[in-house]
């Protein structure tokens, strides 16, 4: 057992459910008690989703754990079938599932017998994985079961140069903004997007797959195992650099460059790259304007997923002159080669998913801003350090409706303005420190309760303290007033709450 | 098709397959570790259940919260691990940081699947380190969302002491005076109820304690209005620390609950410690308070006085309200347990209720609330009110899909979708968490119920009511 109040990455089963509702058409039913059907408040709430959210519950309850599930999911899977006639149902273990031990796979092959749609058993432990590898591992289960259905009648290369991007998913960290801006970039390039997966994808478009020239798997936690399938199979390159901040930006066109020019089409980006660099995206003279300067040598830590972190650490190092006092990841599994990319780019690589750990290096560290999760947000809070936010966990403030890329040259600007707006509120906190805070001086007025003759007792006192600060002056006035109407001259509980009454609020 | 009942009548139950969504019940830490202040919650279970109540709690976990997860690991699943041994070193860690007055353990899914015997560790544990500790299931397999309280007050109930475990005048003066924020502790309030004590505010009757967990200024409320019917409310369970559990005399206490989750509370009160049970409605909307005041009143042997005067007081006050909703039609879809009494009080403002989803139904303990509801429909010409447990929420969108409700109450979920489908949602889980009990809190609970409608008036003119691309 282990004392745990936070985690950074969920269950193994969200990963699934994650995949299964990013594509088109394609139903979750998890095999779970009443209540774990959370995820789809998440993504109702934080997607903003118009949508119902494609996965329902086959409840197991007491009857369940007495006598087994016998045909009770399969009637589920079948129901489902007939009621939304999707693509693909995914049958989700969770945590339940996993110490009952079903035959699950039994009820899949049944329930196939009797549905027009694929029907698949998610191959994910909940004790062997969390949420991202869960995802990895489900979105190659996925394609793999497609691909092999076309029984290697692959379809031909695309004519022009074309790429698929792997690896944008619902409810991922500024996944759809990112996608739009990968879109814009390949197409600037020359290059049409074949194929966006799994977001807004339908199984049929899975096959299409192989007519791309290559991959563009931009998030290190998701996409990886399906490009090197299709690697295997289709004989596709993929880039796997992350197109974060302007130098990996131009790395990444780079390495397309190279799979073209392999492909037989001689192309050169070297001055787009430099158009771009110099005079479309603003980082680059952002980075040389004299607000940077300011920067220079400041002291932040980094924390969040593999992807996020290192491109973070990476362009605070290299590309704005802060000092990184340490840049850690939740990845733990997949932390060698979070520090390799890392590795000289910060005093210290922190590998560790234990938010109190966290939290006491930040305190230790006491650096003039933090990139992180919405957890290290918090800590800058209570610490009183302002934070960025660069990664999940996160909350709905997080799903911004207007245009918010991490990639590309729009992202670059992005982060520009999310590095330097953290560090300036600091230094106006640290002014204001200087100079006394804010004019506070209280403003002189003659309000109705500034003459009051009326006395509070102390458990009306008690109760008007807690009522939040904001409506308190209203909250006395409106009770006050009441008071003075109706000829009390003491204000106790009963004449606060018969004012309460009394004024309908 | 939906057959709606046409005639007027009782309400008629319907039971389906039990598809819906709701909070898993564990839920119930997040407000019960606020309302017991020197309380630790140990929930017992995996990173499902974490995850869950992170996100559902959302910024509160960052307030150093008095609960965590006890996750299981593999190790603990296949038994690899010592549970007792486990649990103490969590419980010992819980001590040393934060030393509640007491632990309780919620137990989960996995628990039970792995039967693992919290309710025999715990004795032996908690001799061993000296703290209380309490035991509930509250697991998905079993329950829905409110209900997780229901098994902690049941559990919690076992804990209240009888008089004469109660040796010293303090601790006497503590549990009775369970309400603190009511008897200030001032020297000049010393002299006042010294005056009071000299003119008797309280009818004789037999002590009464309320059951259910509600807000501070709540419990106030509700009090009062007891006391101007001269009703001593001799303790709340559960009181605002562990320490101040109610006393309970077997055999002589009263008890009344205040919401309708809470039917093993009720019967655990009945049956093991022996208390009489009060049946009542429940305290929501001037009605349902009016009810509540009145079965109270009569089994304390207690003449209720100017209670139909508050009332109609309050129905004045809400009249721009009531006018507004009237003729208005709703669905709950159900997730809470607090359907039946909303229902009752929005049909007695004139609306009309379609459907009435509930997560489960106790005949017995809502029976007061259930006649209160027959006599609504009776005297508002309402037909009967189709009571439907175990909703199914395919089902349910469906019929909703069919009937065009004014209005929807329902989970998170749903909502989202069905604005964007034009049809009007109310988030179900406020009514939870809101201050909805007693009189001072009825014009609240309809302005909740107000918000949606006039909102989706005011965008009206906008012509933006389907948002979905017709396929």
């Amino acid at each position: 057992m282990k004392l745990a109040y936070w985690m950074y990455a969920g269950p193994a089963h969200i990963g699934t459910l994650r995949i299964a509702s990013s594509f088109k058409n394609v139903h979750a039913i998890m095999h779970a008690p009443l209540g774990d059907d959370y995820f789809n408040v998440m993504r109702s709430m934080l997607e903003r989703e118009r949508d119902f959210t494609p996965v329902t519950a086959s409840v197991v309850d007491r009857k369940v754990l007495g006598r087994g599930s016998q045909d009770k999911v399969v009637t589920n899977i079948v129901r489902k079938d007939q009621e939304e006639a999707p693509d693909l149902i995914v049958l989700t273990p969770t945590c339940t599932s996993s110490i009952l031990q079903e035959d699950l796979s039994n009820f899949v092959a049944r329930a196939q017998e009797q549905s027009k749609a694929d029907v698949l058993l998610a191959d994910v432990n909940h004790y062997r994985h969390n949420e991202l590898t869960a995802a990895d591992i489900t979105f190659e289960q996925i394609v793999r079961f497609y691909i092999e259905k076309c029984k290697g009648n692959l379809p031909a290369r695309s004519e022009k140069p074309s790429a698929n991007i792997l690896g944008i998913s619902t409810l991922g960290f500024h996944n759809h903004h990112d996608c739009r801006e990968l879109t814009r970039l390949l197409g600037d390039l020359g290059i049409a997007v074949n194929v966006v997966a799994p977001e807004g994808c339908s199984v049929h478009d899975i096959q299409r797959l192989p007519a791309a020239w290559f991959n563009v798997v931009p998030y290190r936690e998701l996409g990886r195992p399906v490009a090197e399938y299709l690697q295997s199979v289709a004989h596709q390159p993929f880039v796997d650099i992350t197109p974060m901040g302007v130098i990996q930006t131009a790395q990444f066109i780079r390495a397309i460059q190279q799979i073209l020019t392999a492909g037989g089409v001689a192309v050169d980006y070297e001055e787009f790259i430099r158009e771009q660099t110099l005079f479309v995206s603003q980082a680059a003279w952002f980075s040389r304007s004299i607000d940077c300067q300011n920067l220079q040598g400041k002291r932040a830590v980094v924390y969040g997923d593999g992807t996020h972190a290192a491109a973070i650490t990476r362009i605070l190092a290299k590309e704005m002159g802060v000092r990184v006092v340490w840049a850690g990841t939740f990845c733990k599994y997949d932390g060698e080669w979070f520090r390799s990319q890392v590795e000289g780019l910060c005093d210290e690589v922190i590998v560790s998913d234990d938010h109190a750990l966290i939290g006491d290096r930040i305190a230790q560290a006491e650096p003039a801003a933090i990139f992180g999760t919405q957890m290290e947000r918090h800590i800058g809070k209570r610490l009183d350090i302002p934070c960025g936010v660069i990664s999940s966990p996160i909350h709905i403030q997080n799903f911004p409706v207007g245009y918010r890329p991490f990639l590309g040259y729009e992202g670059t600007n992005q982060i520009a303005d999310l590095v330097y707006n953290s560090f300036t509120l600091g230094m106006e906190d640290h002014l204001l420190e200087v100079f006394g805070g804010h004019d506070t001086k209280e403003v002189v007025t003659k309000t109705l309760t500034a003459d009051t003759e009326l006395e509070w007792d102390e458990a009306a006192t008690r109760e008007l303290a807690r009522i939040p600060g904001f409506v308190r002056s209203k909250v006395k006035r409106n009770t006050e007033k009441f008071a003075r109407e109706s000829g009390r001259n003491q204000i106790t509980l009963e004449v606060m709450y018969a004012a309460k009454e009394a004024a309908g609020a | 098709m939906v057959s709606q009942p046409t005639t007027i009548g009782g309400p008629q139950f319907e039971c389906e397959t039990g598809n819906y969504h709701t909070f898993c019940p564990i839920s119930c830490v997040a407000w019960l570790y606020q309302k017991i202040e020197d309380s630790f919650f140990l929930v017992i279970g995996t990173k499902t259940c974490g995850y869950f109540l992170q996100n559902a709690m959302g910024v509160m976990i960052f307030a150093e919260p008095r609960y965590a997860m006890a996750e299981l690991e593999e190790g603990d699943v296949n038994a690899k691990l010592n549970a007792y041994d486990e649990l103490r070193r969590l419980c010992l860690q819980v001590k040393k940081d934060r030393n509640p007055s007491v632990i309780v353990w919620i137990g989960t899914c996995t628990t039970e699947i792995i039967k693992m015997d919290l309710e025999g560790i715990a004795p032996r544990l908690e001799e061993e380190i000296g703290i209380p500790i309490v035991v509930a299931r509250a697991n998905g397999l079993d329950y829905a969302f409110t209900q997780g309280e229901d098994t902690v007050l049941a559990a919690m109930a076992a804990r209240c002491p009888e008089p004469q475990q109660v040796r010293s005048e303090e601790e006497k003066k503590e549990r009775t005076l369970g309400l603190r924020s009511l008897f200030s502790m001032g020297k000049k309030e010393d002299k006042k109820s010294e005056q009071q004590a000299s003119t008797p505010v309280y009818a004789d009757h037999r002590p009464l304690v309320l059951f259910g967990s509600l807000t501070d200024p709540v419990v106030n409320q509700l009090t009062l209005e007891l006391k101007k019917q001269g009703i001593k409310v001799s303790g709340w369970l559960p009181a605002p620390r562990y320490t101040e559990l109610p006393i309970v005399e077997q055999g002589v206490t009263c008890v009344a609950g205040v919401n309708p989750f809470l039917s093993r509370t009720a019967s655990a009160l009945q049956r093991r410690m022996r208390c009489n049970l009060v049946n009542t409605p429940f305290p929501i909307g001037p009605d349902g308070t009016r009810g509540w005041i009145e079965a109270i009143c009569k089994t304390l042997g207690v003449t209720p006085k100017g209670l139909e005067e508050r009332e109609a007081q309050v129905w004045a006050a809400l009249k721009e309200d009531v006018d507004f909703l009237a003729g208005r039609s709703i669905f709950f879809m159900g997730d809470n347990l607090l359907e039946v009494s909303m229902a009752r009080f929005l049909i007695r403002c004139g609306m009309k209720v379609l459907e009435v989803g509930i997560p489960y139904m106790d005949k017995r303990y809502q029976q007061a609330e259930l006649e209160l509801l027959e006599k609504t429909c009776n005297e508002m010409g309402h037909p009967s009110v189709r009571i439907v447990e175990k909703p199914d929420n395919y089902n349910q969108i469906q019929r909703i899909y069919e009937l065009q409700p004014d209005l929807v109450i329902t989970g998170m979920a749903h909502a989202n979708p069905l604005e964007a489908r034009g049809i009007t949602t109310k988030w179900s889980v406020e009514f939870t968490f809101a201050m909805i009990h007693g009189f001072t809190n009825a014009h609240d609970l309809l302005k909740m119920v107000r918000k949606p409608l006039d909102r989706n008036n005011n965008l009206k003119s906008l012509g933006w009511e389907k948002l979905i691309q017709e396929v």
